[in-house]
């Protein structure tokens, strides 16, 4: 191919080192025909804020300097990928999806940026999301919602619907997203495509803007487990510039993918299959009878603590979120609006700046941090976080990985759940734990509903074993037959 | 009924959030209808557990300070770049002591 148009969506890590070697294409030819896609696809789904083409010319140039030179060009050379618009990159504009930082120019690349371009990566364009990444649907965003590639008139699930949507239409070979309660996986599971959401830490979280910072992550989404792990692989590992980046070593995650998944115990937690809707329910235990089919054990388990996962995690993130939004308070970034007083130069700015649902989270958090409140609502929820996170402790001492569905339904309609933000928070039952345990997680496809709409498995490991996880993903992904590609 | 609309415009002053009346009024009828679900943690008895103040179980993986040592700082000007009113090297706001 002469990396045409077409032909990008159906590209994959492998494909296009195949294609670099073998001189089928340069890595500024496909820069460029992925732009031109991205341009030409963007306006059904809103997934991009905005390309960077010159930043991504710039990296494909040198990508075909290198190679022209015989130098190795690392190995996600030439590939195209999306960045989430929370991840700041130097020079280009990072808006969080808020007005708040509509022209915001970040000085500095996040870790996770300089380690993608240092591997080749390509960045063309930053995608949209729910503001400030909260929401389930990416209808929180600022400047407008994402449309699902699957189906136009649904959602592409959130916060990284921009992300997932990149990925699903093939204008991105992989993407960065993030995730605090589910906002990697959930998304992925809506469009069809791989999303990893690796351990608390394995990521470094220096230049992610901060959200919740005791459950954000950074993680890749890609078409095939093979990539997202290929991505993650890169991203991966300590950083000084992030004093809760993990030490451990990053095994490589390639070699796992060797399909010797027979024997493992996988557990299923029936807790997680309650107010599933009938379908998603079908496609996931047909999931589980694959994984039987593989060699796997398959032994039913309990996460007690789950039903109170959704009222734990929205203290908790809400508290964090009231904390790390107030540094916008029109002094530093970019957005003021200006009244006599700074204090009502602080509301007026706010006010007008932040969407319904970062308010809502704002006045949440701020509720349950205020005083006499902070014993009944934070520190209890501590405390049941606690629990959460020794049920998956007891869960693995009897399994090597848990299996659930990521999301109660598959995507929904635009607007159909925007006027209700206890069901919208109540969606994210099945995501919003692996967070609060800070555990690897990552969503599959594994198959469609009647009407055509992609369903996610969600397997779970224990920390830092990534490895595993992908190990189990990878041979699921083979013999149940859907890539997202 | 879990908060009043009193408190709500209490909460919006602390968050210094400037709220025009009906998005007081659907707050109030939101963090209403989130908090009354937030009141199930009580049925869990958490009295001897200790609340979970690291994400990782083996703290040493992140309990760590770096070594402190000078390294460049991106600089004034860059600081500044971003800053909606800026003038000698300081960010700008309205006054806050009278003379």
């Amino acid at each position: 191919m002469s990396a045409s148009l077409a032909g990008v969506a159906s590209l994959t890590v492998e494909r296009v080192r195949q294609g670099l070697a073998k001189r089928e294409f340069s890595a500024m030819e496909l820069a460029k025909a992925a732009l031109e896609f991205a341009e030409a696809e963007n306006p059904k789904t809103n997934a991009y804020l905005h390309l960077s083409p010159e930043r991504a010319m710039a990296a494909a140039e040198q990508v075909d300097r290198k190679l022209a030179a015989g130098e190795s060009a690392g190995p996600l050379a030439g590939v195209p990928v999306a960045v989430k618009d929370v991840i700041v990159t130097k020079g280009l504009r990072t808006t969080c999806g808020s007005r708040l930082l509509e022209r915001y120019i970040p000085p500095y690349d996040a870790t996770a940026v300089i380690r993608l371009e240092q591997a080749g990566a390509v960045i063309i364009g930053k995608t949209n999301c729910d503001e400030f990444a909260m929401g389930s649907s990416n209808e929180n965003s600022a400047f407008g919602p994402v449309k699902n590639p699957r189906a136009l008139d649904r959602v592409p699930g959130g916060s990284s619907g921009g992300s997932a949507a990149a990925v699903a239409q093939g204008t991105a070979v992989v993407a960065l997203g993030s995730d605090t309660g589910g906002s990697i996986r959930q998304p992925a599971s809506f469009c069809g495509v791989v999303g990893v959401t690796p351990t608390y830490g394995r990521v470094s979280r220096y230049g992610l803007v901060a959200f919740a910072s005791s459950l954000d992550h950074i993680g890749p989404f890609g078409r095939t487990v093979h990539d997202a792990a290929s991505v993650l692989q890169c991203i991966a590992g300590r950083d000084e510039c992030d004093s809760t980046s993990a030490f451990a070593p990053v095994p490589d995650y390639v070699s796992a993918l060797d399909g010797k998944v027979a024997g493992l115990k996988i557990g299923v937690p029936r807790e997680y299959f309650e107010g599933l809707a009938s379908e998603s329910g079908e496609l996931i235990q047909k999931g589980i009878g694959v994984l039987k089919q593989l060699g796997c054990e398959i032994r039913e388990i309990s996460l007690p603590a789950t039903k109170y996962a959704v009222a734990c995690y929205y203290i908790i993130c809400t508290a964090e979120a009231s904390s790390n939004l107030a540094r916008y308070d029109g002094v530093r970034y970019t957005t003021r609006v200006a009244a006599s007083t700074l204090s009502d130069m602080y509301r007026a700015t706010r006010g007008a700046g932040f969407g319904a649902e970062c308010k809502r989270r704002i006045m949440l958090g701020t509720y349950v941090l205020s005083h006499g409140y902070y014993d009944a609502y934070y520190l209890k929820a501590q405390k049941v976080r606690a629990l959460i996170a020794q049920d998956f402790r007891n869960a693995f001492e009897q399994v090597d990985a848990i299996v659930t569905p990521v999301s109660p339904f598959p995507a929904f309609r635009l607007g159909e759940k925007l006027d209700d933000p206890l069901e919208m928070y109540l969606s994210d039952i099945y995501t919003i734990t692996g967070d609060l345990a800070g555990i690897p997680c990552m969503s599959v496809p594994c198959g469609a509903t009647a009407a055509g709409l992609p369903v996610g498995i969600q397997i779970l490991t224990r920390h830092f074993d990534e490895a595993g996880m992908f190990r189990l993903a990878d041979a699921y992904e083979k013999a149940a037959g859907f890539t997202g590609s | 009924m879990k908060i009043s609309e009193q408190e709500v415009r209490y909460v919006a002053d602390l968050a210094n959030l400037k709220l025009a009346d009906e998005e007081i009024t659907r707050l109030k009828r939101d963090l209403d209808e989130i908090l009354t679900h937030i009141d199930t943690l009580n049925e869990l008895d958490t009295s001897n557990v200790q609340p979970m103040a690291q994400v990782l179980y083996e703290a040493e993986e992140t309990a760590t300070l770096r070594e402190d040592r000078e390294r460049p700082c991106i600089g004034v000007d860059a600081a500044l770049a971003n800053a909606p009113l800026s003038g000698g090297g300081y960010y700008k706001v309205p006054r806050v002591i009278e003379r």
